[in-house]
Protein backbone atom coordinates (compact mmCIF):
# COMPACT_ATOMS: atom_id res chain seq x y z
CA UNK A 1 0.00 0.00 0.00
CA UNK A 2 1.19 3.39 -0.74
CA UNK A 3 1.63 6.05 1.66
CA UNK A 4 0.49 8.99 0.23
CA UNK A 5 -1.71 11.60 1.94
CA UNK A 6 -4.64 10.63 0.71
CA UNK A 7 -4.73 7.04 1.14
CA UNK A 8 -4.38 7.63 4.68
CA UNK A 9 -7.53 9.59 5.19
CA UNK A 10 -10.06 6.75 5.51
CA UNK A 11 -12.48 8.80 6.73
CA UNK A 12 -12.79 11.38 4.08
CA UNK A 13 -16.36 9.75 2.48
CA UNK A 14 -17.58 10.52 -0.94
CA UNK A 15 -19.15 13.82 -1.62
CA UNK A 16 -21.85 13.95 -4.45
CA UNK A 17 -23.74 16.33 -6.72
CA UNK A 18 -27.30 15.99 -8.88
CA UNK A 19 -29.37 17.57 -11.40
CA UNK A 20 -32.73 16.13 -12.11
CA UNK A 21 -32.40 17.25 -15.92
CA UNK A 22 -36.14 16.26 -16.51
CA UNK A 23 -37.25 19.29 -15.01
CA UNK A 24 -36.54 23.03 -15.83
CA UNK A 25 -36.00 25.83 -13.65
CA UNK A 26 -37.54 28.37 -16.42
CA UNK A 27 -41.22 26.49 -15.72
CA UNK A 28 -41.15 26.53 -11.89
CA UNK A 29 -43.77 28.24 -9.86
CA UNK A 30 -41.51 28.00 -6.89
CA UNK A 31 -38.54 27.48 -6.98
CA UNK A 32 -37.65 27.20 -3.17
CA UNK A 33 -33.57 26.01 -1.33
CA UNK A 34 -32.68 24.42 2.07
CA UNK A 35 -28.92 24.24 3.44
CA UNK A 36 -28.25 22.23 6.05
CA UNK A 37 -24.29 22.53 7.73
CA UNK A 38 -23.60 20.26 9.69
CA UNK A 39 -20.35 19.80 11.92
CA UNK A 40 -19.35 17.42 9.69
CA UNK A 41 -21.50 17.69 6.11
CA UNK A 42 -22.98 20.51 4.26
CA UNK A 43 -26.11 19.76 2.31
CA UNK A 44 -27.66 21.91 -0.51
CA UNK A 45 -30.80 21.32 -2.00
CA UNK A 46 -32.89 23.20 -4.41
CA UNK A 47 -36.62 22.73 -5.12
CA UNK A 48 -38.90 23.53 -8.34
CA UNK A 49 -42.91 23.48 -6.67
CA UNK A 50 -41.62 20.70 -4.00
CA UNK A 51 -39.55 18.20 -6.33
CA UNK A 52 -35.72 17.84 -6.07
CA UNK A 53 -33.80 19.38 -8.86
CA UNK A 54 -30.39 20.00 -7.84
CA UNK A 55 -28.12 19.01 -4.71
CA UNK A 56 -24.84 18.71 -3.57
CA UNK A 57 -23.25 16.46 -0.40
CA UNK A 58 -19.92 17.92 0.69
CA UNK A 59 -17.68 18.48 3.87
CA UNK A 60 -18.01 21.40 6.07
CA UNK A 61 -14.76 23.65 6.16
CA UNK A 62 -13.64 25.19 9.50
CA UNK A 63 -16.14 27.99 8.05
CA UNK A 64 -19.69 27.92 7.94
CA UNK A 65 -20.23 31.04 5.86
CA UNK A 66 -18.28 29.65 3.41
CA UNK A 67 -19.25 26.18 3.63
CA UNK A 68 -22.69 27.09 2.66
CA UNK A 69 -21.44 29.45 0.11
CA UNK A 70 -19.55 26.69 -1.24
CA UNK A 71 -22.34 23.80 -1.15
CA UNK A 72 -24.90 26.19 -2.96
CA UNK A 73 -22.35 26.82 -5.81
CA UNK A 74 -21.47 23.62 -6.29
CA UNK A 75 -25.63 22.40 -5.94
CA UNK A 76 -26.34 24.97 -8.87
CA UNK A 77 -23.47 24.30 -10.75
CA UNK A 78 -23.93 24.15 -14.90
CA UNK A 79 -27.66 24.53 -14.23
CA UNK A 80 -28.00 28.38 -15.47
CA UNK A 81 -29.69 29.06 -12.40
CA UNK A 82 -28.47 31.69 -10.03
CA UNK A 83 -29.10 32.14 -6.31
CA UNK A 84 -31.05 35.62 -6.39
CA UNK A 85 -33.83 33.31 -8.59
CA UNK A 86 -34.25 30.89 -5.46
CA UNK A 87 -37.59 32.81 -4.01
CA UNK A 88 -36.65 31.48 -0.87
CA UNK A 89 -33.85 29.67 1.44
CA UNK A 90 -34.06 28.09 4.68
CA UNK A 91 -30.57 27.01 6.75
CA UNK A 92 -30.59 24.38 9.08
CA UNK A 93 -28.01 22.60 11.25
CA UNK A 94 -25.38 23.37 13.50
CA UNK A 95 -24.48 26.09 11.83
CA UNK A 96 -27.85 27.41 10.48
CA UNK A 97 -27.23 31.16 11.82
CA UNK A 98 -24.18 31.11 9.22
CA UNK A 99 -26.06 31.11 6.18
CA UNK A 100 -25.50 34.54 4.45
CA UNK A 101 -28.01 34.03 1.73
CA UNK A 102 -30.76 32.58 3.84
CA UNK A 103 -34.01 34.21 4.63
CA UNK A 104 -34.22 31.99 7.84
CA UNK A 105 -33.34 29.32 10.25
CA UNK A 106 -35.08 26.09 11.38
CA UNK A 107 -34.02 23.44 13.61
CA UNK A 108 -33.07 20.63 12.29
CA UNK A 109 -34.84 18.48 14.43
CA UNK A 110 -37.71 20.05 11.99
CA UNK A 111 -36.35 19.55 9.21
CA UNK A 112 -34.86 16.02 9.76
CA UNK A 113 -38.46 14.81 10.56
CA UNK A 114 -40.12 16.76 7.45
CA UNK A 115 -37.06 15.77 5.05
CA UNK A 116 -37.58 11.94 6.48
CA UNK A 117 -41.86 12.16 5.44
CA UNK A 118 -40.37 13.50 2.12
CA UNK A 119 -37.77 10.53 1.59
CA UNK A 120 -39.53 7.50 3.10
CA UNK A 121 -43.48 8.48 2.76
CA UNK A 122 -46.13 9.49 5.70
CA UNK A 123 -46.16 6.33 7.26
CA UNK A 124 -43.10 7.53 8.82
CA UNK A 125 -43.91 8.30 12.96
CA UNK A 126 -39.88 7.81 14.67
CA UNK A 127 -36.91 9.34 12.59
CA UNK A 128 -33.44 8.40 14.17
CA UNK A 129 -30.98 10.97 12.61
CA UNK A 130 -27.35 9.91 13.33
CA UNK A 131 -25.34 12.93 12.29
CA UNK A 132 -21.60 14.13 12.50
CA UNK A 133 -21.52 14.82 15.91
CA UNK A 134 -24.98 14.38 17.03
CA UNK A 135 -27.77 11.63 17.00
CA UNK A 136 -31.56 12.57 17.50
CA UNK A 137 -34.53 10.58 17.56
CA UNK A 138 -37.46 11.80 16.95
CA UNK A 139 -41.15 11.20 16.85
CA UNK A 140 -43.70 12.80 14.13
CA UNK A 141 -46.97 12.87 12.52
CA UNK A 142 -48.30 11.79 9.52
CA UNK A 143 -47.13 15.70 8.33
CA UNK A 144 -43.31 15.18 9.35
CA UNK A 145 -44.44 17.20 12.06
CA UNK A 146 -42.51 16.76 14.97
CA UNK A 147 -44.15 15.61 18.64
CA UNK A 148 -41.58 14.91 20.85
CA UNK A 149 -37.80 14.34 20.65
CA UNK A 150 -34.39 13.16 22.27
CA UNK A 151 -30.67 13.45 20.93
CA UNK A 152 -27.26 13.33 22.46
CA UNK A 153 -25.02 15.65 21.54
CA UNK A 154 -22.50 15.51 24.27
CA UNK A 155 -20.60 12.51 23.56
CA UNK A 156 -18.78 10.78 20.31
CA UNK A 157 -20.45 7.79 20.78
CA UNK A 158 -23.35 6.49 18.27
CA UNK A 159 -22.24 10.09 16.12
CA UNK A 160 -20.49 9.99 12.50
CA UNK A 161 -17.45 10.47 14.04
CA UNK A 162 -16.49 7.89 16.43
CA UNK A 163 -16.82 5.91 12.87
CA UNK A 164 -14.34 8.33 11.30
CA UNK A 165 -11.94 8.07 14.10
CA UNK A 166 -12.25 4.03 13.59
CA UNK A 167 -12.18 3.79 9.84
CA UNK A 168 -9.05 5.84 10.85
CA UNK A 169 -7.79 3.35 13.28
CA UNK A 170 -8.37 0.51 11.19
CA UNK A 171 -7.47 1.93 7.87
CA UNK A 172 -10.66 1.06 6.52
CA UNK A 173 -12.24 3.16 3.65
CA UNK A 174 -15.51 4.58 6.16
CA UNK A 175 -17.73 3.92 2.51
CA UNK A 176 -16.74 0.35 3.12
CA UNK A 177 -16.93 -0.06 6.80
CA UNK A 178 -20.58 -1.11 6.81
CA UNK A 179 -20.07 -3.81 4.25
CA UNK A 180 -16.78 -5.10 5.92
CA UNK A 181 -18.49 -5.58 9.15
CA UNK A 182 -21.23 -7.94 7.89
CA UNK A 183 -18.51 -10.21 6.50
CA UNK A 184 -17.85 -12.40 9.94
CA UNK A 185 -19.41 -16.03 10.44
CA UNK A 186 -20.23 -15.44 13.84
CA UNK A 187 -21.34 -12.01 15.36
CA UNK A 188 -18.97 -11.01 18.19
CA UNK A 189 -19.52 -9.30 21.23
CA UNK A 190 -19.99 -5.93 21.03
CA UNK A 191 -16.98 -3.73 22.12
CA UNK A 192 -17.86 -3.11 25.77
CA UNK A 193 -17.07 0.65 26.25
CA UNK A 194 -19.22 3.85 25.39
CA UNK A 195 -16.71 6.23 25.14
CA UNK A 196 -14.79 5.79 21.77
CA UNK A 197 -11.58 6.54 23.49
CA UNK A 198 -11.93 3.60 25.32
CA UNK A 199 -13.60 1.85 22.53
CA UNK A 200 -10.21 2.74 20.44
CA UNK A 201 -8.30 0.89 22.90
CA UNK A 202 -10.43 -1.88 22.99
CA UNK A 203 -10.32 -2.42 19.48
CA UNK A 204 -6.24 -2.41 19.38
CA UNK A 205 -6.39 -4.76 22.04
CA UNK A 206 -8.68 -7.19 20.02
CA UNK A 207 -6.72 -6.62 17.01
CA UNK A 208 -3.53 -8.15 18.90
CA UNK A 209 -5.63 -10.86 20.38
CA UNK A 210 -5.57 -11.78 16.10
CA UNK A 211 -9.40 -10.52 15.41
CA UNK A 212 -9.88 -9.73 11.77
CA UNK A 213 -10.47 -6.12 10.98
CA UNK A 214 -13.97 -7.54 10.07
CA UNK A 215 -14.97 -8.90 13.26
CA UNK A 216 -13.53 -5.67 15.13
CA UNK A 217 -15.85 -3.55 12.96
CA UNK A 218 -18.58 -5.93 13.81
CA UNK A 219 -18.30 -5.39 17.44
CA UNK A 220 -17.65 -1.49 16.82
CA UNK A 221 -20.96 -1.36 14.84
CA UNK A 222 -22.78 -3.72 17.17
CA UNK A 223 -21.97 -1.15 20.34
CA UNK A 224 -23.08 2.01 18.23
CA UNK A 225 -26.24 0.42 17.08
CA UNK A 226 -27.22 -0.54 20.82
CA UNK A 227 -26.14 2.85 21.80
CA UNK A 228 -28.50 4.15 19.40
CA UNK A 229 -31.01 1.90 19.99
CA UNK A 230 -31.32 2.75 23.95
CA UNK A 231 -32.02 6.23 22.96
CA UNK A 232 -34.73 5.24 20.34
CA UNK A 233 -36.11 3.20 23.71
CA UNK A 234 -36.06 5.91 25.69
CA UNK A 235 -38.08 8.08 23.51
CA UNK A 236 -40.32 5.13 22.73
CA UNK A 237 -40.53 3.49 18.81
CA UNK A 238 -44.07 4.02 16.32
CA UNK A 239 -43.45 2.66 13.43
CA UNK A 240 -42.30 2.81 11.04
CA UNK A 241 -39.22 3.44 11.48
CA UNK A 242 -36.49 5.46 9.39
CA UNK A 243 -32.96 6.24 9.67
CA UNK A 244 -31.05 9.59 8.39
CA UNK A 245 -28.21 11.02 8.29
CA UNK A 246 -24.49 10.08 7.22
CA UNK A 247 -24.60 7.10 9.15
CA UNK A 248 -27.95 5.90 7.31
CA UNK A 249 -25.83 4.84 4.73
CA UNK A 250 -24.00 2.28 6.70
CA UNK A 251 -25.56 -0.89 6.22
CA UNK A 252 -22.88 -2.50 9.55
CA UNK A 253 -24.83 -0.16 12.00
CA UNK A 254 -28.07 -0.25 10.05
CA UNK A 255 -28.87 -3.79 10.04
CA UNK A 256 -27.60 -4.24 13.73
CA UNK A 257 -30.13 -1.52 15.06
CA UNK A 258 -32.79 -3.33 12.58
CA UNK A 259 -31.62 -6.82 14.14
CA UNK A 260 -31.79 -5.33 18.33
CA UNK A 261 -35.44 -3.57 17.25
CA UNK A 262 -36.88 -6.31 15.31
CA UNK A 263 -37.90 -3.67 12.77
CA UNK A 264 -37.06 -3.03 9.28
CA UNK A 265 -35.77 0.48 8.06
CA UNK A 266 -37.13 1.11 4.70
CA UNK A 267 -34.15 1.87 2.28
CA UNK A 268 -33.78 5.32 1.19
CA UNK A 269 -34.85 6.17 -2.78
CA UNK A 270 -32.86 9.31 -2.01
CA UNK A 271 -29.66 9.75 -0.42
CA UNK A 272 -30.63 10.60 3.53
CA UNK A 273 -27.61 12.19 4.25
CA UNK A 274 -30.03 14.98 2.54
CA UNK A 275 -32.92 14.87 4.74
CA UNK A 276 -32.09 17.94 6.75
CA UNK A 277 -31.36 20.28 3.73
CA UNK A 278 -34.63 18.41 1.95
CA UNK A 279 -36.80 19.46 5.09
CA UNK A 280 -35.51 22.91 4.55
CA UNK A 281 -36.17 23.53 0.78
CA UNK A 282 -40.08 22.20 2.14
CA UNK A 283 -40.46 24.63 4.61
CA UNK A 284 -38.82 27.29 2.57
CA UNK A 285 -41.80 26.39 -0.29
CA UNK A 286 -43.85 26.38 2.06
CA UNK A 287 -42.99 29.90 4.01
CA UNK A 288 -43.06 31.48 -0.37
CA UNK A 289 -46.87 29.86 -0.59
CA UNK A 290 -47.78 31.41 2.53
CA UNK A 291 -46.17 34.87 1.93
CA UNK A 292 -48.09 34.90 -1.79
CA UNK A 293 -51.32 34.42 0.06
CA UNK A 294 -51.11 37.39 2.05
CA UNK A 295 -49.94 39.23 -0.97
CA UNK B 1 15.26 -8.77 59.58
CA UNK B 2 11.83 -7.69 59.66
CA UNK B 3 9.01 -9.35 56.83
CA UNK B 4 8.86 -7.02 53.64
CA UNK B 5 5.88 -6.24 51.60
CA UNK B 6 4.87 -5.31 48.36
CA UNK B 7 2.22 -3.37 46.72
CA UNK B 8 1.59 -3.89 42.97
CA UNK B 9 -1.02 -1.02 41.25
CA UNK B 10 -1.61 -2.48 37.47
CA UNK B 11 -3.26 0.82 36.31
CA UNK B 12 -4.90 0.94 32.69
CA UNK B 13 -1.56 3.08 31.23
CA UNK B 14 1.05 2.04 34.11
CA UNK B 15 1.86 -0.19 36.61
CA UNK B 16 3.11 0.76 39.95
CA UNK B 17 5.23 -1.01 42.87
CA UNK B 18 6.52 -0.39 45.81
CA UNK B 19 8.29 -2.37 48.46
CA UNK B 20 8.35 -1.86 51.79
CA UNK B 21 9.92 -2.78 55.05
CA UNK B 22 7.69 -1.70 57.71
CA UNK B 23 7.00 1.47 57.35
CA UNK B 24 9.31 2.38 55.50
CA UNK B 25 9.35 2.56 51.49
CA UNK B 26 12.62 0.47 50.01
CA UNK B 27 12.01 1.48 46.56
CA UNK B 28 9.57 1.85 43.73
CA UNK B 29 9.44 1.29 40.36
CA UNK B 30 6.91 1.83 37.19
CA UNK B 31 6.60 0.31 34.12
CA UNK B 32 3.89 0.68 31.24
CA UNK B 33 1.21 -1.86 31.46
CA UNK B 34 0.72 -3.12 28.02
CA UNK B 35 -1.35 -6.01 26.45
CA UNK B 36 0.07 -8.70 29.31
CA UNK B 37 -0.48 -7.38 33.23
CA UNK B 38 1.48 -10.09 34.61
CA UNK B 39 4.57 -9.77 32.42
CA UNK B 40 4.34 -5.55 33.18
CA UNK B 41 3.66 -6.46 37.03
CA UNK B 42 7.10 -9.15 37.00
CA UNK B 43 9.21 -6.29 35.14
CA UNK B 44 8.41 -3.81 37.60
CA UNK B 45 9.00 -6.69 40.85
CA UNK B 46 12.03 -6.93 39.12
CA UNK B 47 13.15 -3.51 38.44
CA UNK B 48 11.98 -2.81 42.21
CA UNK B 49 13.72 -5.96 44.07
CA UNK B 50 17.01 -4.80 41.96
CA UNK B 51 16.71 -1.34 43.16
CA UNK B 52 15.68 -2.59 46.89
CA UNK B 53 18.69 -4.80 46.74
CA UNK B 54 16.26 -7.66 47.83
CA UNK B 55 15.22 -10.74 46.93
CA UNK B 56 11.55 -12.31 45.94
CA UNK B 57 11.88 -15.07 48.34
CA UNK B 58 12.36 -12.09 50.90
CA UNK B 59 8.90 -10.71 50.28
CA UNK B 60 6.45 -12.13 52.38
CA UNK B 61 3.12 -10.79 51.10
CA UNK B 62 2.35 -8.87 48.04
CA UNK B 63 -1.38 -7.26 47.38
CA UNK B 64 -2.11 -6.46 43.74
CA UNK B 65 -4.72 -3.42 42.81
CA UNK B 66 -6.21 -1.38 40.10
CA UNK B 67 -7.59 -2.43 36.68
CA UNK B 68 -5.67 -5.46 35.92
CA UNK B 69 -5.21 -6.77 39.59
CA UNK B 70 -7.16 -10.18 38.45
CA UNK B 71 -3.88 -11.03 36.03
CA UNK B 72 -1.46 -11.14 38.40
CA UNK B 73 -0.96 -14.69 39.68
CA UNK B 74 1.76 -14.33 42.14
CA UNK B 75 0.09 -11.88 44.50
CA UNK B 76 -1.17 -12.89 47.69
CA UNK B 77 -4.24 -10.76 47.33
CA UNK B 78 -5.74 -8.39 45.66
CA UNK B 79 -7.53 -5.06 46.91
CA UNK B 80 -10.00 -2.41 45.75
CA UNK B 81 -8.09 0.42 44.33
CA UNK B 82 -10.73 2.70 46.66
CA UNK B 83 -9.44 0.83 49.68
CA UNK B 84 -5.89 1.25 48.09
CA UNK B 85 -6.38 5.03 47.77
CA UNK B 86 -7.41 5.37 50.92
CA UNK B 87 -4.74 3.31 53.40
CA UNK B 88 -2.54 4.98 50.37
CA UNK B 89 -3.34 8.59 51.74
CA UNK B 90 -4.12 8.38 55.12
CA UNK B 91 -0.74 6.92 55.74
CA UNK B 92 1.10 10.32 54.08
CA UNK B 93 -2.25 12.88 54.77
CA UNK B 94 -3.44 11.61 58.06
CA UNK B 95 -5.34 14.78 57.64
CA UNK B 96 -7.19 14.19 54.64
CA UNK B 97 -10.83 13.49 54.46
CA UNK B 98 -11.73 13.78 50.97
CA UNK B 99 -9.00 11.91 48.21
CA UNK B 100 -9.30 12.62 44.37
CA UNK B 101 -7.73 10.13 42.67
CA UNK B 102 -7.11 10.69 38.96
CA UNK B 103 -5.94 8.06 36.79
CA UNK B 104 -5.21 7.92 32.93
CA UNK B 105 -8.39 5.73 32.20
CA UNK B 106 -10.42 6.66 35.53
CA UNK B 107 -11.22 9.13 38.28
CA UNK B 108 -12.12 8.05 41.54
CA UNK B 109 -13.34 10.38 44.68
CA UNK B 110 -13.84 9.09 47.98
CA UNK B 111 -14.76 10.20 51.44
CA UNK B 112 -12.42 8.87 54.09
CA UNK B 113 -12.93 9.32 58.17
CA UNK B 114 -9.93 10.20 60.71
CA UNK B 115 -8.78 6.52 60.67
CA UNK B 116 -8.83 6.45 57.37
CA UNK B 117 -11.95 4.49 56.61
CA UNK B 118 -13.91 4.79 53.28
CA UNK B 119 -16.90 6.01 53.96
CA UNK B 120 -18.22 7.04 50.42
CA UNK B 121 -17.09 7.16 46.91
CA UNK B 122 -17.64 7.92 43.18
CA UNK B 123 -16.17 6.56 40.08
CA UNK B 124 -15.67 7.59 36.72
CA UNK B 125 -14.80 4.74 34.54
CA UNK B 126 -17.58 4.94 31.49
CA UNK B 127 -15.74 8.32 29.66
CA UNK B 128 -12.17 9.32 28.83
CA UNK B 129 -13.15 12.68 29.53
CA UNK B 130 -12.02 13.95 32.84
CA UNK B 131 -9.36 11.32 32.84
CA UNK B 132 -5.52 11.35 31.76
CA UNK B 133 -6.55 9.89 28.63
CA UNK B 134 -8.16 13.29 28.18
CA UNK B 135 -5.08 15.77 28.46
CA UNK B 136 -3.06 12.63 26.79
CA UNK B 137 -5.28 13.20 23.75
CA UNK B 138 -5.06 17.35 23.78
CA UNK B 139 -1.21 16.91 23.91
CA UNK B 140 -1.24 15.02 20.57
CA UNK B 141 -3.90 17.68 18.98
CA UNK B 142 -1.68 20.22 20.23
CA UNK B 143 2.08 18.74 19.51
CA UNK B 144 3.39 19.37 22.67
CA UNK B 145 4.90 16.92 25.00
CA UNK B 146 2.06 15.68 27.78
CA UNK B 147 5.25 16.53 30.52
CA UNK B 148 5.41 20.83 29.62
CA UNK B 149 1.45 20.79 29.52
CA UNK B 150 1.43 22.19 33.01
CA UNK B 151 4.37 24.62 33.14
CA UNK B 152 2.68 26.02 29.61
CA UNK B 153 -0.77 26.46 30.87
CA UNK B 154 0.45 28.24 34.16
CA UNK B 155 1.38 30.99 31.39
CA UNK B 156 -1.87 31.47 30.29
CA UNK B 157 -2.96 34.96 31.03
CA UNK B 158 -6.41 34.08 29.58
CA UNK B 159 -9.93 31.96 30.02
CA UNK B 160 -11.37 30.79 27.51
CA UNK B 161 -14.06 27.91 27.60
CA UNK B 162 -13.90 24.67 26.61
CA UNK B 163 -17.58 23.65 24.79
CA UNK B 164 -16.94 20.05 24.04
CA UNK B 165 -16.90 17.59 27.45
CA UNK B 166 -16.49 14.34 24.93
CA UNK B 167 -11.97 14.20 24.14
CA UNK B 168 -13.49 13.20 20.75
CA UNK B 169 -15.12 16.31 20.18
CA UNK B 170 -12.62 18.42 22.34
CA UNK B 171 -10.32 17.44 19.73
CA UNK B 172 -11.83 19.38 17.03
CA UNK B 173 -12.36 22.19 19.44
CA UNK B 174 -8.36 22.58 20.28
CA UNK B 175 -7.33 21.85 16.11
CA UNK B 176 -10.15 25.16 15.77
CA UNK B 177 -8.68 27.31 18.64
CA UNK B 178 -4.85 26.60 16.72
CA UNK B 179 -6.82 27.82 13.36
CA UNK B 180 -8.03 30.54 15.21
CA UNK B 181 -4.35 31.57 16.50
CA UNK B 182 -5.39 31.24 20.25
CA UNK B 183 -2.73 31.23 22.51
CA UNK B 184 -1.14 27.51 22.97
CA UNK B 185 -0.79 28.55 26.79
CA UNK B 186 -4.90 29.65 26.76
CA UNK B 187 -5.58 26.31 24.86
CA UNK B 188 -3.73 23.99 27.19
CA UNK B 189 -5.32 26.43 30.72
CA UNK B 190 -9.04 25.48 29.27
CA UNK B 191 -8.28 21.89 28.54
CA UNK B 192 -6.91 21.90 32.52
CA UNK B 193 -10.14 23.79 33.27
CA UNK B 194 -12.32 21.29 31.33
CA UNK B 195 -10.98 18.07 33.11
CA UNK B 196 -11.29 20.05 36.55
CA UNK B 197 -14.54 21.40 35.90
CA UNK B 198 -15.82 17.25 35.31
CA UNK B 199 -13.84 16.01 38.33
CA UNK B 200 -15.09 18.79 40.47
CA UNK B 201 -19.07 17.96 39.60
CA UNK B 202 -17.86 14.18 40.49
CA UNK B 203 -16.38 15.97 43.79
CA UNK B 204 -19.32 17.58 44.73
CA UNK B 205 -21.76 14.68 43.87
CA UNK B 206 -19.89 12.59 47.23
CA UNK B 207 -19.33 15.81 48.89
CA UNK B 208 -16.56 17.51 49.95
CA UNK B 209 -14.67 17.42 53.67
CA UNK B 210 -11.42 18.96 53.98
CA UNK B 211 -8.25 18.55 53.59
CA UNK B 212 -8.88 17.34 50.32
CA UNK B 213 -5.70 15.23 48.94
CA UNK B 214 -4.87 15.26 44.46
CA UNK B 215 -3.27 11.78 43.97
CA UNK B 216 -3.07 9.81 40.85
CA UNK B 217 -0.85 10.17 37.96
CA UNK B 218 -2.91 13.61 36.63
CA UNK B 219 -1.55 15.13 39.97
CA UNK B 220 1.95 15.38 38.40
CA UNK B 221 0.57 18.45 36.21
CA UNK B 222 0.75 21.38 38.02
CA UNK B 223 -1.46 23.32 35.75
CA UNK B 224 -4.04 21.05 36.50
CA UNK B 225 -3.32 21.04 40.01
CA UNK B 226 -3.94 25.01 39.31
CA UNK B 227 -7.12 24.93 37.84
CA UNK B 228 -8.54 22.04 40.22
CA UNK B 229 -7.44 24.66 43.75
CA UNK B 230 -9.03 27.58 41.74
CA UNK B 231 -12.47 25.53 40.68
CA UNK B 232 -12.46 24.31 44.04
CA UNK B 233 -11.53 27.84 46.03
CA UNK B 234 -9.34 26.05 48.25
CA UNK B 235 -5.94 24.68 48.45
CA UNK B 236 -4.72 21.14 47.95
CA UNK B 237 -2.55 18.13 49.80
CA UNK B 238 -0.63 16.97 46.53
CA UNK B 239 1.89 14.31 47.30
CA UNK B 240 5.34 14.56 46.71
CA UNK B 241 8.01 14.83 49.32
CA UNK B 242 7.17 10.53 50.90
CA UNK B 243 6.21 9.74 47.39
CA UNK B 244 4.78 10.49 43.61
CA UNK B 245 1.00 10.89 43.68
CA UNK B 246 0.56 8.11 41.15
CA UNK B 247 2.17 5.36 43.59
CA UNK B 248 -0.55 6.55 46.27
CA UNK B 249 -2.52 3.39 45.35
CA UNK B 250 0.32 0.96 45.40
CA UNK B 251 1.94 2.12 48.67
CA UNK B 252 -1.91 1.36 50.25
CA UNK B 253 -1.60 -2.27 48.60
CA UNK B 254 1.54 -2.59 50.69
CA UNK B 255 0.86 -0.78 53.45
CA UNK B 256 -2.81 -3.23 53.52
CA UNK B 257 0.39 -6.52 52.48
CA UNK B 258 1.69 -5.51 56.18
CA UNK B 259 -1.23 -5.37 58.17
CA UNK B 260 -1.86 -8.58 56.82
CA UNK B 261 0.93 -10.12 58.07
CA UNK B 262 0.59 -8.33 61.20
CA UNK B 263 4.01 -6.52 60.82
Amino acid sequence: MSNTESDMEYWRWTESRYTNSELSWEDADIISAGVDVGSVSTQAVVMLDGKIYCYSNMRTGSDSPDSANNAMTWALEETGLSIDKIQFVVGTGYGRVNVPFANRAITEIACHARGANFIYGPEIRTVLDMGGQDCKAIRCDHRGKVTAFLMNDKCAAGTGRGMEVFADLLQVHINDVGKMSLQVDEEPEPVSSTCVVFAKSEAVGLLRKGWLKEKVLAAYCAAMAHRVVTLLLRLGIEEKFAITGGIAKNIGVVKRIEDELKIKAPEPAIDPQLAGAIGAALFAKALVEKQCKKA
Amino acid sequence: MTALTAGIDCGSKNTKIIILKDDQILSTASVLSGFDQEESAKKALNNSLDKAGVNRVDIKYIIATGAGMDAISFANDTVTTISANARGTHFIFPSARTVIDIGAEEGRVLRIDEEGKVKDFGINEKCAAGAGAFIEAMARALEVDITTMGELSLKSTKQIPMNAQCTIFAESEVVSLIHQKTLKEDIIRAVHDAIADRNTSMVRQIGIEQEVALIGGVANNIGFIDSMKRNLGFDLLVPNEVIAPEYVSALGAALIAKDKIGG
